[in-house]
């Protein structure tokens, strides 16, 4: 009985010829090599700063900045610290990033879908916006719309006038802002219950669909009551909204909702070039569905607004998704160059201003590093998680 | 097995028996001088034919003789520039509505079966009679378990296309033109893209029903199919119909030299 469990196998190779020997001794070179680099940085790093007599650790944070910020969601001032400019940044970057990803990919898809259209002129029409845009540089557009338009707006005594309630110059859009008075409870009620109707009737109506086979416009009424309902209970209300009107004090204009024209420069131009790639995206993801599937259901007597929502889309959406992930990836961090006109985000504030005040080049350095890198994966786990929901399941 | 089966063929012969003798309809598709051109190049010339409710058709002919582009123009997956079509008295023309109006009537399947990767057989099957034909979904399942089951497969209903072999993605295929209660059926080289061995499943599937009455036009090189179920064959060449003849005749006396020449070919081996 021994005899049988003795390995009977012909004897391995020699080491130097197994491919698992070999592959383990070279993992463990780059191994030894990427420990030995990063030893060698830090050492180096910590050498020199002690040389020179710079201070580490992070500290600088709780100092004063004593820097005015020309756009801030969370509120700040001069005497704010160091720390404080941080979250400015943060915000402005994370705000320029989400306006620019919702335009772009709005965007993005109707000039894809449009690219395809059998109507000679739109199609062309998206094909040099795609080939225009796309092909001259992030940085160029910026100052494009920066200097080029927006600073040629008229003075802010000239500014253009919509209704006295709108205002825009070179200085910025201008637009009144609601300050919400007593009773504005009412309102949120109608928004809530508006909301609560509407996830009702898609319901009911799925419900219906399943049992009698009517089809529901779910989508038309659904929009009828998000927009009546709030309306009517505004009015019931007693209309608990009062404007602050932006209006012209000395040189510039003060009250009401400010767009710097840094922000919109920049979120034009972002969302303008990344739109363009994404076009080519989508259209090579509708492309991609075989022209067998939208025969097939054609020939099942769906209608085409059909095919394209219950066939090609579902399909076309695997293709898109992950190259579209790295365009989102893209914007947030090509949102960086706002540095170029001065608009406040991370990069600009702080690792400009605050950097070159607190000399902690490292540790504000590594922050930001590390701030881009969680958003990125952040944006990567969501949309991988997005992209798994609508693969393709085979075998 | 063998039992029930045929006793269900049976009931539904005489059902659709019956029913062929009430409404029975001359001339469901009727094709009148219709041409076809590619740009410059002309693919159907003058094709005329004129099938009855319950017919059998078997359309053949060597590659690129139009019998595809012909049969794809029955439900509009082609265009027509000259002539008239007209199925189930409704005229073909850009007239979105009456193309919708013909699809619905009219069930196709594919060389390439082309189900939809994303959903499963089932949902494949109940696709279009609960949005097109606003059919409760229950209702749509249990009419489509049905067809599974007349095409042998109801146990592969949750399953996704991808995970079928090539014979049971066109039998699904079938059952998901079948949901739709068409009155005609056709067929586009529905064998041509199988292994040998599979070919005989989805080939009995047609024969069970072709002998149910339903209207079929088939594009195939399934020679023993035509002779067995075929009411006439159709054999064309360079855009054109050269032959038309019942399936006996068209195979043991066949009129035209070109007819001659093709059967020899593919009868020769």
């Amino acid at each position: 009985m021994k005899k049988q469990t003795i390995d009977t196998r012909p004897a391995g190779p020699k080491p130097w010829y197994d491919p698992r020997v070999r592959s383990l001794f070279f993992q463990a070179i780059a191994i030894a090599l990427v420990f030995w680099g990063g030893w060698v940085l830090v050492d180096n790093t910590l050498s020199n700063m002690e040389s020179r007599g710079i201070s580490t650790g992070f500290g600088f944070l709780n100092e004063t900045a004593g820097f005015g910020i020309i756009m801030n969601l969370v509120p700040y001032d001069a005497t704010m610290s160091y720390g404080r400019t941080f979250w400015v940044g943060l915000t402005n970057t994370l705000l320029v990033s989400a306006m620019g990803v919702v335009a772009a990919t709005i965007l993005g898809f109707i000039i894809g879908v449009a690219r395809l259209s059998s109507n000679w002129l739109v199609a062309k029409m998206a094909l040099v916006y795609i080939e225009v845009i796309r092909n001259i540089p992030l940085l160029l557009q910026i100052f494009f719309w920066y200097f080029a338009v927006l600073s040629n707006l008229p003075s802010p005594r000239q500014s253009v006038d919509v209704g006295g309630a709108l205002f825009l110059n070179n200085r910025g859009l201008y637009l009144p802002e609601p300050m919400t008075q007593e009773g504005f409870g009412i309102v949120w009620g109608g928004i809530l219950l508006a909301i609560a109707a509407v996830v009702g009737i898609r319901i009911w109506a799925k419900k219906r669909q399943l049992a009698t086979g009517q089809i529901f416009p779910t989508f038309k009424v659904g929009v009828a009551i998000l927009v009546l309902v709030p309306i009517v209970s505004y009015l019931v209300a007693g209309r608990p909204i009062e404007w602050d009107l932006p209006a012209l004090r000395g040189f510039n204009f003060g009250g009401g909702i400010t767009i710097i024209p840094e922000l919109a420069a920049l979120w034009i131009a972002l969302s303008l070039y990344t739109a363009s790639f994404i076009a080519e995206i989508v259209r090579s993801g509708i492309l991609s569905v075989s022209k067998g599937q939208t025969e097939a259901s054609k020939a099942l007597g769906l209608p085409n607004g059909l095919t394209l929502r219950l066939v090609v889309i579902p399909q076309a959406m695997r293709v898109i998704i992950p190259p579209l992930t790295s365009q989102y990836l893209n914007l947030v961090k090509n949102s960086s160059l706002a540095t170029a006109i001065g608009y406040p985000d991370l990069v600009a504030v702080f690792m400009g201003t605050t950097l070159n005040q607190t000399g902690q080049a490292v540790e504000v350095v590594a922050i930001t590093m590390a701030v881009y890198l969680t958003i990125s994966l952040l944006i990567s786990l969501f949309m991988n998680i997005y992209n798994r929901a609508v693969a393709i399941k085979e075998r | 097995m063998g039992n029930p089966m045929t006793d269900q063929t049976q009931t539904s012969e005489m059902q659709t028996q019956s029913q062929a003798q009430s409404d029975k309809k001359p001339g469901i598709i009727r094709v009148e001088g219709m041409h076809k051109w590619y740009g410059d190049f002309h693919v159907l010339k003058d094709l005329n034919l004129t099938v009855d409710q319950g017919e059998r058709i078997v359309i053949c002919g060597p590659s690129g003789s139009g019998k595809s582009t012909f049969i794809r123009c029955i439900n509009r997956l082609e265009e027509h520039q000259q002539g008239k079509i007209i199925v189930d008295g409704i005229e073909l023309t850009d007239d979105v509505r009456h193309i919708d109006t013909v699809r619905r009537e009219v069930g196709m399947v594919f060389q390439h079966f082309n189900l939809f990767p994303h959903l499963t057989v089932l949902e494949n099957c109940c696709l279009s009679p609960i949005w097109v034909r606003k059919t409760p979904r229950k209702e749509a399942e249990a009419s489509a378990m049905e067809y599974l089951e007349r095409v042998k497969i109801p146990d592969q209903a949750n399953k996704f296309p991808g995970q079928l072999s090539g014979g049971q993605q066109q039998r699904v295929a079938i059952a998901r033109a079948l949901c739709m209660k068409p009155k005609i059926m056709l067929f586009d080289e529905p064998t041509s893209a199988l292994d040998p061995e599979m070919i005989k499943e989805v080939l009995d599937v047609m024969i069970e029903l072709a002998g149910s009455g339903m209207t079929m036009l088939c594009v195939t090189h399934e020679m023993g199919f035509a002779k067995t179920v075929a009411d006439r064959v159709i054999f064309m060449d360079g855009g054109e119909i050269v032959e038309e003849a019942p399936p006996h005749e068209f195979f043991t006396n066949p009129q035209e030299a070109r007819t001659q020449k093709f059967l020899q070919q593919i009868l020769a081996h």
